[in-house]
């Protein structure tokens, strides 16, 4: 089975419309970066909030990342802890807030929010007994005023429903119900609950079968050292490789290389802006990962067109390099169509947690590809061509004829 | 021919053999065979859950030191500058939240009073200096709460890099650390399944702070012994610290206040043994500790050093002569000890104490079904890429997929090995790397197409074919590696890990491609009949 049989495309003839194209890109990805003031970080990179929930039986897991996914609160993890019959599972947030108080009390409301809807046993106009608050507790029992405390005056009854509303809670809060309650019966072993009590509980509160039992913000994983870390570090690497291609190659080879990287980096970084897509650590591997494949990528048409050189010094480097890419040109598309699809049914089969990495990846394969003929090639050429006719001497439109010979 | 086929074909059998039991150990039955691999390869927080701490890191330790040092410079600048006074005292506040740091100086005649106030602007910056109420010779300097609360953030963020340099020291990657709470400094970390977690948090949890002081007098067998020989009260500048107690009971000793070298010198420490075999473990100094404790230790042989440990005096021996960049801690240790002791001694003291506030263990971050299909889509990838080869090359498809699952089998024992542990996006990593591996192969099958269609025989081509492929595959692996060097040797944590995947992957890859794939088709082409078309 061949795809290509000695095809003669003349990429260096087509080279403009994909620079444009290029250039586009990495301009629509820089100014979406600048518009949306950076890049989108994750909880990784800006820290969240953490919830604790404590589930009457044990959940199931997977149903409730997708209900949370369903209210777009995506990327969430969610692991049990602690005894496990205890069912207890901490959710940890993403949450976009200024401030930290701000930030849990949302991310109980999110939590509950979202939760209701699988384990909430909703009912209309009521309220969530294990959910609430002593505040909400005592206000409703004020209103309802089952000891008939209104007589005696309004400071009285709202101090002995206030404190009534904190041993109730309390109740709840201890072990072995450890903050969740599955029946509002259980409260009347509560001191000063009497029959009256309850049935107010009964018209205004409802149970669910789960309880927030609190929340914590948490700070990054990742500290701003190890994201600037991550930055200077590619950088060094590619400086790295740029001297060994130079040292292989030519200078003008390793800058080729090194632009056409760079160049693969901040498109797909663009990518990540323009479609709102969060940088998480993984997202970080895939883009060091992307570094190394269109490096390899790059340095195997590279490779051909310094042994065409050996061969044939005194050919046109324009069909020179377009034979090179020709010959490379059956290598390349296996190889990155090959990638790709490895890449591609971690897309599309992965799930939530490796849909970051494998975006990275789908769009760094294509571009990393395409790089490799369209940025790094025309830049080997324009180089040549100036070191030609700078050696030539004359700006004529013949500089190109003689090639310069690589360095073995 | 045949002989050199066969020399290869072993030599790739071992590796297999090594790889496979690398992998599963010798198991006796099935229930052996999970257990090794449960144990050799890890799987990561994500996959499979593991321990999680909440950590208080008392920070206010930190500022009671830099208090310490305070109080001690300030002595030492009041003499300096000229300026008499009576007494110098800390009168801290303990019941302020958050407390407030205070050094009360008496007796400062009213003549001094502006070279007071000047020193305390110049040298004690982050200090408020104010008059006494009442008395015009006692003067309070105050920690100013800016900078009380930039040492408390210092602390935490100092305490989080030790800890975090620790578990990766221990060889548990892929942990988590972050800040927990609302400036409550508070940690929680998250670790990974490891063997002996008891372990792992002494290790996380020891202070480690360790001093080389002169000692002034000891060893006495109690505090009173020794208060009794000063007649009551320590000389100036220094303080009383409990040893190791033996068989003759409690030791104690007055040693300088002052460390000589402390912990913040050391450029390593390593487990190693007296000279009865005993477990200890050996330091070394950095240049500038070095001087400084040569120094000290010239001017005072016939002396005894403490050599003090979280403030407690391990040994004191006696110094014969000058010693300048390197000691040895003894005791008695078990081997175990000493190694987490080294390990705890490189990575540095904690700035602050640390308690654990709840420790419990977590089940995976990810759910049963995120994983499956994280497990699935890897395998989907894989075959897909194998079963593309075979269409594509036909025979030496066959070739191409050999060398993939061996490249993949090296990779795991090799990840096995170096205790990585695996994460879901770790293994997509490493599928991923094989399937760029199959470039490799790629490469040359093309190349082997190439010659052919110039004409050349088949011998040749396969030959020419590996030649010529072999410079490329070089130079793409050498540019690689190039990179994943620099990612080793500056990154840490997660990248350090990244690298070490990637370079192992290459490695795998170089000899699986090159070496296996020419072995198959030498094989192939030895027992080919004269003149029969090649498989590709």
């Amino acid at each position: 089975m061949e795809f290509f049989h000695e095809p003669k495309i003349d990429w260096m003839g087509i080279k403009w419309y994909f620079i444009a194209l290029s250039l586009a890109l990495a301009a629509t990805g820089l100014i979406s970066m600048v518009v949306k003031k950076g890049l989108a970080y994750g909880i990784d990179f800006r820290g969240g909030t953490v919830v604790t929930v404590k589930f009457a039986k044990a959940p199931n897991l997977d149903a409730i990342r997708s209900e949370l996914d369903r209210q777009n609160l995506r990327g969430a993890t969610i692991q049990r802890i602690g005894i496990p019959s205890e069912h207890e599972v901490i959710v940890g947030l993403d949450l976009k807030t200024t401030t930290s108080s701000e930030a849990l009390d949302q991310g109980k409301r999110a939590i509950v929010t979202a939760l209701s809807g699988l384990f909430g046993q909703w009912q209309a106009g009521k309220v969530d007994f294990n959910n609430s608050s002593p505040q909400t507790v005592s206000e409703h029992l004020l209103a309802a005023d089952p000891l008939g405390l209104a007589s005696k005056g309004i400071d009285t009854a709202t101090k002995t429903y206030q404190d009534l509303a904190e041993a109730l809670i309390n109740y709840r809060n201890n072990p072995p119900r450890s903050g969740l309650i599955s029946d509002l019966q259980e409260l009347s072993s509560v001191p000063g609950v009497n029959a009256g009590v309850i049935a107010t509980l009964r018209n205004d509160f409802f149970l669910s079968s789960f309880a927030v039992k609190n929340s914590e913000v948490v700070g990054p994983k990742v500290g701003k050292d190890l994201r600037q870390q991550a930055v200077y570090v590619t950088l060094a690497g590619l400086g790295a490789m740029l001297v060994y291609i130079w040292f292989r190659f030519e200078l003008s080879y390793g800058v080729a290389a090194v632009v056409a990287t760079f160049h693969d980096v901040i498109i797909t970084l663009g990518f990540f802006s323009l479609l709102n897509k969060e940088i998480t650590l993984t997202v970080i591997a895939a883009l060091l990962t992307l570094v190394g494949y269109s490096m390899n990528d790059t340095i195997v048409v590279f490779d051909r067109i310094r042994e065409n050189v050996r061969l044939n010094k005194r050919e046109n480097i324009v069909d020179l390099i377009n034979r090179s890419i020709n010959q490379t040109l059956s290598r390349t598309i296996l190889t990155s169509g090959l990638t790709f699809l490895a890449v591609v049914s971690l897309f599309l089969f992965g799930g939530e947690v490796i849909h970051g990495f494998s975006f990275a990846l789908v769009v760094g394969v294509i571009i990393g590809t395409y790089s490799s003929i369209f940025i790094a090639s025309p830049i080997v050429v324009s180089f040549q061509r100036r070191l030609a006719g700078s050696a030539a001497g004359t700006k004529s439109k013949n500089y190109s004829r003689e090639a310069v010979p690589a360095r073995r | 021919m045949e002989t050199k086929i066969r020399a290869r074909a072993i030599s790739i059998g071992v590796v297999i053999v090594v790889c496979i039991l690398g992998i599963i150990g010798f198991p006796k039955n099935f229930q052996e065979l999970k257990d090794n691999l449960r144990s050799r390869i890890r799987l990561g927080l994500d996959l499979k859950g593991g321990t999680h701490l909440v950590l208080q890191v008392h920070v206010e330790d930190a500022v009671n030191i830099t208090a310490d040092e305070m109080l001690e410079r300030l002595k030492d600048e009041l003499r300096a500058k000229n300026i008499p006074y009576a007494d110098v005292q800390k009168a801290d506040d303990t019941q302020a939240q958050p407390p407030k740091h205070r050094v009360v100086v008496k007796g400062v005649p009213q003549e001094k009073a502006t070279d007071l106030q000047t020193l305390a602007s110049e040298q004690f910056s982050d200090w408020d200096l104010s008059r006494m109420p009442g008395d015009v010779t006692s003067w309070m300097l105050s920690l100013k709460t800016t900078a009380a609360a930039n040492i408390r953030n210092q602390a935490l963020l100092q305490s989080m890099n030790t800890i975090s340099n620790r578990v990766n020291q221990f060889g548990v990657t892929e942990s988590t650390i972050a800040e927990y709470g609302q400036s409550d400094y508070e940690l929680v970390v998250q670790l990974p399944g490891v063997d002996d977690p008891d372990r792992v948090k002494d290790i996380i949890q020891s202070t480690a702070l360790l001093e080389l002081k002169l000692v002034q007098d000891g060893p006495f067998s109690s505090r009173e012994t020794a208060l009794a020989a000063h007649g009551g009260v320590l000389p100036p500048d220094t303080q009383l610290l409990q040893g190791q107690t033996g068989q003759n009971g409690e030791t104690w000793y007055v040693v300088n206040r002052v460390a000589a070298v402390t912990g913040r010198d050391l450029s390593g420490a390593e487990p190693s043994h007296d000279a009865n075999g005993r477990p200890t473990v050996n330091f070394t100094l950095t240049r500038d500790g070095a001087s400084r404790f040569g120094r000290v230790t010239g001017a005072n042989v016939g002396k005894q050093l403490a050599i003090v440990l979280d403030n407690r005096v391990d040994t004191a021996p006696v110094i014969d002569n000058q010693i300048t960049d390197r000691g040895e801690i003894r005791g008695s240790f078990t081997p175990q000890q000493v190694q987490d002791l080294a390990l705890v001694l490189r990575t540095g003291a904690l700035p602050a104490s640390i308690e654990t506030l709840s420790d419990e263990v977590v089940g995976p971050s990810l759910g049963a079904d995120s994983i499956r299909h994280g497990v699935v889509a890897c395998i989907v990838g894989f075959v897909a890429i194998m079963a593309f080869m075979l269409i594509y090359y036909r025979g030496a498809g066959v070739n191409a997929d050999l060398a993939l699952i061996m490249n993949l089998i090296i990779l795991i024992a090799a990840l096995g090995y170096f205790d990585a542990v695996l994460t879901l996006p770790g293994i997509a990593g490493v599928i991923l790397t094989v399937g760029m591996g199959v470039d490799s192969n790629v490469l040359i099958f093309e190349r082997i197409r190439e010659e052919l269609r110039l004409g050349k025989a088949v011998g040749a081509a396969v030959a020419g074919g590996f030649e010529h492929a072999f410079v490329t595959i070089i130079d793409t692996h050498v540019t690689t590696v190039c990179s994943a060097a620099i990612l080793f040797t500056f990154g840490t944590g997660p990248i350090k890990g990244f690298a070490v995947t990637l370079t192992i992957g290459l490695l795998a890859n170089l000899f699986t491609s090159v070496f296996v794939s020419r072995v198959i088709f030498d094989y192939v082409l030895s027992r080919r009949e004269k003149g029969a078309e090649l498989s590709i």
